[in-house]
């Protein structure tokens, strides 16, 4: 298993239980990379019908199992409000959340006059609302470890793939500059990474990094219950644009402070923080909680998603390069989808067939989908 | 919000009115260039330099001048200032290429100040290793006891205890027994004459320094004894006792040296880590220090690796005062694209050798983290004890930041400033400086600039590659 995030400690912790043999290599510690920079999101509400909300509803209940399985990371099933700054978006919501239900989501239309019954603090003049129960929360960091803990793999932290061992066009193990490690499949799971691996094996991934910010409030009084978001945010994430764009998620956290993401940039790794971002995602939490603008921001942080054109996560073995699997790209829903894409690449890994298992169908996330495309 | 113009632009931004920040600004301005000085303090000095308010000091009948030491560069620095436009009470918390200094003046107002070029002369903050009871109050670091009685004219309740390590314990020592405090000792936990080794580096100003405070201390019967540290502070509620213990080479507590003794006001250090944030978020490349410290990388010319941006003083490598100035001398000189005399560059050569053998010979030992109970805070403001981070630590956070991600150890209000060095130690990998927010600000506050004017032209080309889209709240 290449990489400690999310993604690699549920398939470390999947694969363990079907007993196989998982050594998980990491270059930096657990959840360093874009598990360490993101909120935990754990959404169904922001997926239009299709594999990925397929994905998602498969996994938000499988974190419910998680949670009592392992434990020890702050699953908070709080449910997601998601809320239509005037009629158009109103309707245009509520259309996104029939289809939803149509899909099995449990989506409920949420009239303007009920918005405060759910938020308390809510600003004024929205047109209305659909709450999302299915919407849940972990702590993203303490996920990975305690998964990768509970699985009982090996790790090797501190440790950087450097290469592949190949049996003729096999991939037979990786290479480290702590010595070789053999293995009868090799897992990528490095994330926004993840394409650099892939080309260790000569295989182009097109994974691709998209900048995000999350602003951080000292500990407050509880004031957001949910997960708040404007309706806005789901044609963001949806959007194949290169430029910036914002729409503020806000919510709480056990420990008190307030979480304000996300904002959205192809600018590929570059590390900089504009003021004018972090301003923009203030005013719009603001926009959305009056009462944060007392708030003090005294954190925050940036991450790089995974992204693939289009949008969908890459699970499963590669054809190009018998040997090696891929569970990567999952964007900016890598927490919430990482169960269901541990669960899936278990089931295809060992053999069985996905598809009464786990009810999913894997053909969407085939590696190889891209280099058709192109063909 | 923004009443005077929103920003202003100026040849030589430097943040920092400490003596680099002050030597900087001052050697800028001599030649020619339009100087800005920002820091958060009311007056220039920082924290070398601090002098009580002019109001508070007539109060006690005392001039408001600077402390005792280094009148003669004092009055230099203050001279230099004169065609600087000095701009306190500015909280700097965020900086960006091109370069936009955003401040907070005072709790709320946004200001930001634009500039061509930037020196960093950010200074450093206090180092502590914890120990059982650090928490209770009446513990508070060295520098924090030195900055009450300097800037606010407290003399602490004894009796008083110095400890931890490194010279910065004599004159704190020296200065609050002068100032009639009751104190009863000084305890350094390294060997007293662990400079002697490196003798050639030390300027002799410097050994006649540390002898003139080694023998204040004496004058005053007040006991400076090596090897020796302070390992538990005890109180209900407030500081009552210490135990102090002889400790080995590693600072490991000799069994059987243990002994407690009363102490109402216990000041500890164990050294300065360098207040990087600024430059790391300007994306400026880094070193580690021997002593562990990660520190700004500069040429002989103070550039940092990012064109355009200087670094001085602390934030450069822990040097002391001294050295300070001369590098922001150096730093300003650059600044204003002015020649550096070599004379300039031979006294930094030799002042930050001085500086390196200070820091080999004062260096803090793992030992302390022997010390250190299950329930010992680490991080106090998030209230995370010893064996939460061992917990983290076993749960695979092999480096600072994973540690903290993993047990919120240094993600409170000081943002691991107090517990970051220790954290870092325990984890076993380098502190986790990068901080882009580097001061806390209203939501409201920031959000306001979202709608307001434009910034610098500067500021705003940064910003414009990026704030293209819906406009904010939309």
């Amino acid at each position: 298993m290449v990489g400690a995030g999310i993604v690699g400690a549920a398939c470390a912790y999947y694969l363990t239980r079907a007993g196989i043999d998982v050594v998980v290599v990491e270059r930096g510690a657990v959840a360093s990379g874009t598990t360490g920079a993101g909120e935990g999101n754990v959404l169904v509400s922001d997926k239009g019908p299709g594999p990925e909300l397929d994905l998602a509803a498969r996994s938000a209940g499988l974190w419910r199992e998680l949670a009592e399985e392992v434990g020890g990371f702050e699953y908070e099933p709080k449910g997601g409000l998601v809320v239509a700054g005037e009629d158009g978006a109103r309707a245009a919501l509520e259309e996104f959340a029939a289809g939803q239900r149509a899909a099995g989501v449990e989506a409920d239309v949420v009239p303007a006059g009920d918005l405060r019954g759910y938020e308390p603090h809510l600003s004024d003049g929205h047109a209305g609302g659909v709450f999302y129960p299915g919407d849940a929360q972990v702590h993203p960091m303490l996920a990975a470890a305690r998964l990768l803990r509970a699985s009982g793999a090996a790790t090797r932290f501190g440790t950087a793939v450097t290469g592949l061992i190949r049996h003729g066009d096999r991939v037979a193990g990786v290479r480290t500059p702590g010595g070789d490690i053999a293995a009868d499949a090799v897992v990528n799971a490095a994330g926004t990474w993840s394409g650099d691996v892939a080309r260790l094996a000569g295989v182009d991934l097109p994974v691709l990094p998209r900048r995000g910010f999350v602003l951080v409030t000292e500990p407050l009084p509880p004031l957001v219950r949910h997960k708040v978001y404007t309706a806005a945010y789901v044609t963001d994430v949806a959007s194949d644009s290169a430029d910036l764009e914002t729409s503020a998620v806000v919510e709480g956290t056990p420990s008190g402070t307030v979480l304000i993401g996300a904002s959205r940039e192809r600018v590929g790794f570059d590390r900089s923080m504009p003021v004018a971002v972090l301003e923009r995602l203030a005013a719009q939490a603001v926009a959305l909680f009056p009462a944060l603008a007392d708030a003090r921001v005294i954190r925050a942080y940036r991450g790089f998603r995974p992204y693939c054109p289009d949008h969908l996560p890459v699970i499963g073995p590669d054809p190009r390069a018998p040997g090696l699997w891929h569970a990567a790209g999952h964007e900016g829903a890598g927490i919430g989808l990482a169960p269901a894409t541990a669960d899936l690449l278990t089931a295809l890994l060992t053999g069985r067939d996905p598809v009464p298992g786990t009810g999913l169908d894997p053909a969407p996330f085939r590696p190889e989908r891209f280099a058709e495309e192109a063909a | 919000m923004r009443d005077d113009p929103p920003s202003r632009e100026f040849d030589v931004v430097v943040i920092g009115g400490g003596p680099a920040g002050m030597a900087a600004a001052g050697a800028a301005a001599r030649r020619g260039a339009r100087v800005a000085l920002v820091d958060a303090g009311p007056a220039p000095g920082g924290q070398y330099f601090r002098r009580p308010a002019a109001a508070l000091a007539r109060a006690a009948g005392r001039a408001a001048g600077p402390a005792v030491h280094d009148a003669g560069a004092w009055r230099g620095l203050v001279a230099g200032l004169a065609g600087v436009e000095w701009l306190g009470g500015h909280r700097v918390w965020a900086v960006e290429a091109g370069f936009a200094v955003h401040c907070l003046r005072g709790e709320r107002e946004r200001v930001t100040v634009a500039g061509r070029r930037l020196v960093i002369a950010s200074g450093a903050h206090e180092r502590v290793a914890p120990f059982p009871g650090w928490d209770l109050p009446g513990v508070m670091t060295a520098g924090g006891a030195q900055a009450l009685l300097k800037g606010q004219l407290v003399v602490p309740p004894g009796p008083v205890i110095v400890a931890g390590t490194g010279p910065f314990l004599l004159p704190v020592g020296a200065g609050l027994a002068a100032a009639g405090a009751d104190v009863r000792g000084v305890f350094e936990a390294n060997a007293l004459h662990a400079l002697s080794r490196h003798a050639t580096a030390v300027p002799p100003a410097k050994v006649a320094e540390a002898a003139r405070y080694a023998y204040a201390l004496a004058r005053r019967g007040v006991p400076y004894r090596g090897r020796t540290a302070v390992i538990a502070a005890h109180g209900d509620g407030e500081l009552s006792a210490v135990t102090l213990a002889r400790v080995d080479a590693d600072w490991r507590a000799v069994p059987g040296t243990e002994r407690r003794v009363p102490c109402a006001t216990l000041a500890v250090g164990h050294g300065f880590t360098p207040q990087a944030e600024l430059a790391l978020a300007l994306g400026c490349a880094t070193r580690t220090d021997p002593d562990g410290a990660e520190v700004v990388a500069v040429d002989a010319g103070m550039r940092t690796s990012v064109p355009g941006v200087f670094a001085a003083g602390e934030v450069t490598g822990i040097g002391g005062a001294r050295l300070s100035m001369t590098e922001g001398e150096i730093a300003g000189l650059g600044a204003a694209h002015a020649y550096i005399p070599d004379r300039f560059l031979r006294r930094r050569a030799r002042l930050a050798r001085f500086a390196a053998a200070l820091r080999i010979a004062y260096p803090v030992r793992d030992g302390w983290r022997e010390g250190l109970r299950p329930d010992t805070v680490v991080c106090r403001c998030e209230e995370v004890t010893a064996a939460a981070i061992g917990e983290a630590v076993e749960l695979g956070a092999g480096d600072a930041r994973s540690a903290k991600l993993l047990s919120r150890a240094g993600m409170g209000w000081c943002q691991g400033r107090m517990c970051g060095y220790a954290v870092a130690r325990l984890a076993g990998g380098p502190s986790p400086a990068g901080r882009p927010v580097a001061h806390p600000i209203r939501l409201g506050d920031l959000a306001a600039g979202a709608s307001a004017a434009p910034g610098p032209d500067r500021a705003e080309r940064a910003a414009s590659r990026t704030a293209e889209g819906p406009g904010a709240g939309a």
